[in-house]
């Protein structure tokens, strides 16, 4: 799946985008918590769970939101548009 | 079209001739605009840079928009946002409605704004002297937005 980064979560992963094989994680975050313990670059980025957020499918969902089936997932921090 | 998402500036007189024209119901045309602060609590900032997420900001836009529509009698609505590098001073959004009677219009654009602030996926970054920095989501504009949920007094 697709899974974009927005915002100073984009800049801690260090990519804008990038294709990943969920491998199991069914939820938002369970494949964060999945990213973290893979690199530690991911694990600064989702230090703090309060300040990100989740769309499935361009849809804004919580993290234990399903995963399964999704073709793009995004996170970013709460929005500030406006 | 109702929602515009954009790089561009956008004309404030001509968009609402746009979504007046034509129609003689329309007793009442709210408009609010955005605009770039110099000052914010760090200091002055040299622009703004506004990300966003494509595809997804015009279907989140749109979404609003509908439940607006949904919500109150309106004849018309406009949302436009940009998106890019901003100066202080530029405009950043502009929301239009339009409706029979003043009240409609009043209510729905101030629906509009605070959802927009809530939902919609575009992100702030401040440039200053001293550097840059992401703008903080606000707790008030939280608390704007859950005024309008059904049920909420």
């Amino acid at each position: 799946m697709q899974v974009l980064y927005f915002a100073w979560l984009r800049e801690r992963v260090g990519a804008a985008a990038e294709e990943i094989d969920p491998d199991g994680a069914t939820t938002a975050r369970e494949l964060v918590q999945r990213l973290s313990a893979s690199d530690p670059r991911y694990a600064a980025a989702f230090a703090d769970m309060a300040a990100v957020r989740v769309a499935v499918d361009q849809e804004i969902c919580d993290l234990d939101s399903s995963i399964s089936g999704a073709r793009e997932v995004a996170f970013f921090p709460p929005v500030t548009g406006g | 079209m109702t929602v515009s998402v954009q790089r561009e500036d956008f004309d404030v007189a001509a968009e609402t001739a746009r979504l007046t024209s034509g129609d003689r119901d329309i007793g009442a045309v709210v408009s609010f605009t955005g605009l770039v602060r110099e000052m914010t609590g760090e200091g002055p900032i040299g622009a703004m840079e506004l990300e966003h997420y494509p595809g997804m900001t015009q279907r989140a836009l749109e979404k609003i928009a509908d439940e607006a529509q949904a919500r109150w009698p309106l004849q018309g609505l406009r949302i436009i946002h940009r998106y890019g590098r901003l100066e202080p001073g530029e405009r950043i959004v502009l929301v239009l409605t339009a409706s029979r009677h003043r009240q409609a219009a009043f209510d729905a654009a101030a629906f509009l704004m605070d959802y927009l602030k809530t939902r919609a996926p575009f992100w702030k970054k401040e440039e200053t002297v001293g550097g840059a920095r992401w703008v903080d989501a606000r707790e008030t504009d939280d608390q704007a937005a859950a005024r309008w949920r059904r049920g909420a007094s």
